[in-house]
C-alpha cells in the first residue's frame, strides 16, 4: 500500500511511501541487495530455517529470530541464503575468507552478544587485512544482530557493547533507529566496501513507521535530527533516539525545547552534527543504553569537552545503564534501562527547570 | 604418479628458494636488518612445496605466522617479500604487515596470519566463493599441529564438510607448538585422525618427502575439485630452527631428535631420488641452486635499497572510504 507521508529527513517534502515495520524494512532491503547483485549472499545460524538444505526439502523457514529473513530460501534458494552449523568463528571467518574473494557476505550473528564467539574473526581478519596487507583487498563484509534490553532476554542476549566494534579501526557500526533508517542504513552497509555491524535493537523490530517506495542510502557517518530546539541538545542511538524523541515531546509541553540529535553510525561517527547542536543549545544531555564505562556516552561527551568547550554552559550530562549486565526480572530490567523519565530528570535538572 | 620434468625442477628450485631465504632471513635478522620477529619454516619445504605444484594462481591458500615457505611455494617475489619483511615501502604489504601478515591476493594468497588457526577459516570462506561462483578453484588452509586444538580449526573443517567445499586442511606437524610437543597437547595418535569426526578423508604423509606430499595432495585435491569435498592432509614434518629467531631449541627438544630429522632433509632426498631415476642431473640441481643464490643476494640488496615507507601510509588502507577520519589526538 502506498501512500504519500511525511519525508522522514525533514518536513516540506512529500514522497511516495509506506507505514511500515522496522523488521519489514529490513527485509524488504535484503530481498532489493539480493535483486541488485548476484553476490550477495546470507548466512548465519537458521537464516533458512530448519530444514535449510534444498536436498532435505524445503518446509518453511524460520528466518532466525524476529523471522528477519523468514521466506527468503524459497525466493533466493539454500545457494544464497546459507544455513550453518552452530559456529559464529567457524561462519564469520568463511564469510570474510569469501569477502576477500568477491563475494558480499551478509552476516546473521543473531543475538549481539554473540559476537564475543566470533570476535577473533571480527578483530584480527575483519578489521586488519586491508590495513595490514597494504591496500591490496576490500572486506564488503556485512554483519546483523539484535541488541539492547527490555525484553526479558536477560544478560547475554541483551547487550548493547557496540563501543566496543566502534573502537576498532577497519570496521563501521550503524544503529538505525526507526524503519526509514534501517532501510537506507543497511542498503549502505551491504554496497559498502568495508566491514559493516548493523545492530538491530529488539524493541525497535516491530516498531510501525514512514518508509519511502524508492530504494535509498544512507550515508555511513552521517547522523541526523529527529527535532528541532534550542534549549538542550539529547543525543541518541538506536533504541535511545525513540526514548529522546519522546522525551523532547514531552519537554515542550513544558516549554523546554530540546534539540534530539540522532547518531544513525557510531563508527564513522558524525562530530559536526552534535558539535553544531551544542554551539547553539549550550548544554547536552547523552543517552546510550550501554553501561557508561568506556562507552559511546563517553565518546561523544569527549569530543564535546575537547572541541566544544566553550559553547557548555553546564556540564555534559550522560544519561546510561548502569555498570552491570542486563538483568532478567521486568522490574530490575526497566531500572537498567535508560527511559524518558530518565532523560526529562536529568534535563530537568540541568536546565534548573 | 607421473611427475612432469618442468615440475620436477620447480619442485627443487621451490625448497631451494625457501631454504634460502630462511637462513639468510636468520642472518640479516641478526644483522637487525630484519625488523621484528622472524619465524623460519625451514625443514619443512617439501610440504608447501609438494601442495603448491598443482595450484594456480586462481587457487588460494591460507597461511600462518610460519609463512614464507607457503608465500614462496604459492609463487610469491622474493624481493618484495624480502622487502616486507625489512619494512620497506616496496614490500608486497607496503611494509605495514611483516613476516607475519605477508599477502599477495594476485596469486591467490590470503595472507600470512600471525593468530594461530584464525587463517583456516578464511581458506574456507575462499573455497566457498569458488564452489559459489563455479570457478573450479580449490583453496588450502596451512596450518601447524597447535592449530588443530583450536575451536575455529574444528568449526571450520566442519563447515567445509557440511558444505562439501572444495579445501584441503594441510596440516604441517612439525611437533611443537611454540615449545609444547605435539605428544603433549593432542591426544590422538595421528592429527590426521581428527578427520573421521567429521567424515572426510585424514591421510598422513611424510613432509620431508616433496614427492610423496605432492602424491597425496594431488588426490586430495583433484577430490576437492571433482566436488568430492575436503581433504585432511596431514604432513609429518620439523623445523630446524627454533619457535622464532631468537628461541633456542634446546631448551626444549634434544639433539638427537633433530640429528634424526635432519638425516631425513628434504632437498638431498629430493636430488637423491630424483637423481637416481635419472629424471634430473647432478648439473641441473646445481645451476638452479646458482640461481636462488643469485636471486637471495638480490633480494637482500633489493630491500636493502628500498625506501621506508612515507608517514603519511600510517593514515591508509584502515577503510575504502571513512568520513572524517581520525589522525590521532597529540
Amino acid at each position: 500500500m502506498t501512500t504519500a507521508s511525511r519525508n522522514p529527513l525533514g518536513p516540506g517534502t512529500e514522497v511516495p511511501g509506506r507505514e511500515e515495520r522496522y523488521r519489514d524494512a529490513f527485509q524488504r532491503t535484503l530481498r532489493d541487495e539480493l535483486n541488485r547483485d548476484e553476490n550477495v549472499y546470507i548466512i548465519g545460524e537458521d537464516v533458512a530455517g530448519g530444514p535449510g538444505r534444498e536436498d532435505q526439502g524445503i518446509i518453511d523457514s524460520w528466518g532466525g529470530p524476529f523471522a528477519a529473513t523468514k521466506g527468503l530460501i524459497q525466493d533466493f534458494g539454500a545457494r544464497r541464503i546459507v544455513d550453518t552449523p552452530i559456529s559464529e568463528a567457524g561462519f564469520l571467518g568463511a564469510a570474510i575468507g569469501s569477502a576477500l574473494t568477491g563475494l558480499r557476505p551478509v552476516v546473521d550473528l543473531m543475538y549481539f552478544d554473540f559476537i564475543g564467539v566470533a570476535f577473533d574473526q571480527i578483530v584480527s581478519n575483519a578489521s586488519k587485512s586491508r590495513y595490514m596487507f597494504g591496500g591490496q583487498t576490500k572486506i564488503p563484509l556485512t554483519m546483523f544482530a539484535r541488541s539492547g534490553g527490555g525484553t526479558g532476554h536477560a544478560a547475554q542476549h541483551s547487550s548493547n557493547f557496540y563501543s566496543i566494534l566502534a573502537h576498532l579501526p577497519g570496521i563501521k557500526v550503524v544503529v538505525p533507529s526507526d524503519p526509514y533508517s534501517v532501510r537506507g542504513l543497511l542498503a549502505a552497509a551491504i554496497r559498502d566496501d568495508d566491514p559493516v555491524m548493523v545492530c538491530n535493537h529488539k524493541k525497535l523490530i516491530n516498531l510501525t513507521g514512514f518508509v519511502p517506495d524508492e530504494e535509498y542510502t544512507i550515508e555511513l557517518g552521517k547522523g541526523r535530527l529527529t527535532r528541532v530546539g534550542t534549549d538542550v541538545t539529547l543525543v541518541g542511538m538506536s533504541w535511545t533516539t525513540e526514548v529522546c524523541n519522546n522525551a523532547a515531546d514531552r519537554l515542550k509541553e513544558e516549554g523546554i525545547s530540546a534539540e534530539v540529535v540522532d547518531l544513525l553510525s557510531l563508527s564513522p561517527l558524525d562530530e559536526e552534527i552534535f558539535l553544531n547542536s551544542v554551539a547553539k543549545t549550550n548544554k547536552v544531555v547523552i543517552v546510550d543504553e550501554d553501561s557508561p564505562r568506556a562507552s559511546m556516552a563517553s565518546e561523544v561527551a569527549a569530543v564535546i569537552a575537547e572541541k566544544a568547550f566553550d559553547s557548555l554552559d553546564a556540564p555534559i550530562k550522560r544519561v546510561t545503564g548502569p555498570h552491570t549486565p542486563v538483568p532478567y526480572s521486568r522490574d530490575l530490567e526497566n531500572l537498567f534501562l535508560p527511559d524518558e523519565e530518565d532523560v526529562i530528570a536529568t534535563t530537568k535538572k540541568l536546565l534548573g527547570a | 604418479m607421473a611427475v612432469p620434468k618442468e615440475k620436477l625442477s620447480w619442485m627443487y628450485e621451490t625448497m631451494y628458494r625457501i631454504r634460502r631465504f630462511e637462513e639468510r632471513l636468520l642472518e640479516e635478522t641478526a644483522k637487525g636488518n630484519a625488523m621484528g620477529v622472524a619465524h623460519t619454516s625451514d625443514g619443512e619445504e617439501a610440504g608447501p612445496t609438494g601442495i603448491c605444484a598443482h595450484l594456480t594462481d586462481t587457487d588460494w591458500i591460507s597461511s600462518t605466522h610460519r609463512g614464507h615457505g607457503h608465500c614462496i611455494a604459492k609463487g610469491l617475489d622474493t624481493k618484495g617479500m624480502m622487502a616486507e619483511i625489512f619494512g620497506r615501502a616496496t614490500g608486497l604489504c607496503k611494509g605495514k604487515g611483516g613476516s607475519m601478515h605477508i599477502a599477495d591476493f594476485s596469486k591467490g594468497m590470503l595472507g600470512a596470519n600471525a593468530i594461530v588457526g584464525a587463517g583456516i577459516p578464511l581458506a574456507v570462506g575462499a573455497a566457498f566463493t569458488a564452489k559459489y561462483k563455479q570457478t573450479g578453484g580449490v583453496a588450502v588452509a596451512f596450518f601447524g599441529d597447535g592449530a588443530t586444538n583450536q575451536g575455529v580449526f574444528h568449526e571450520s573443517v566442519n563447515l567445509a564438510s557440511v558444505f562439501k567445499l572444495p579445501v584441503i586442511f594441510a596440516c604441517e606437524n612439525n611437533h611443537y607448538a611454540q615449545s609444547t610437543s605435539v605428544e603433549y597437547a593432542v591426544p590422538v595418535k595421528d592429527i590426521a585422525d581428527r578427520a573421521t569426526s567429521y567424515a572426510i578423508p585424514g591421510v598422513v604423509v611424510d613432509g620431508m618427502d616433496a614427492l610423496a606430499v605432492y602424491e597425496a595432495a594431488g588426490e586430495a585435491i583433484a577430490r576437492a575439485r571433482a566436488g568430492e569435498g575436503p581433504t585432511l592432509l596431514e604432513m609429518k614434518t620439523y623445523r630446524y630452527h627454533g619457535h622464532f629467531h631468537a628461541d633456542i631449541p634446546h631448551t626444549y627438544r634434544h639433539q638427537e631428535e633433530e640429528d634424526i630429522w635432519r638425516a631425513k632433509d628434504p632437498i638431498p632426498h629430493f636430488e637423491k631420488t630424483v637423481g637416481e631415476q635419472g629424471l634430473m642431473e647432478d648439473a641441473e640441481f646445481k645451476a638452479i641452486r646458482d640461481a636462488i643464490e643469485t636471486e637471495i643476494e638480490e633480494a637482500v640488496q633489493f630491500a636493502i635499497d628500498s625506501p621506508m615507507p612515507d608517514p603519511s601510509e600510517l593514515y591508509t588502507d584502515v577503510y575504502v572510504n571513512y568520513s572524517n577520519p581520525l589522525q590521532g589526538l597529540r
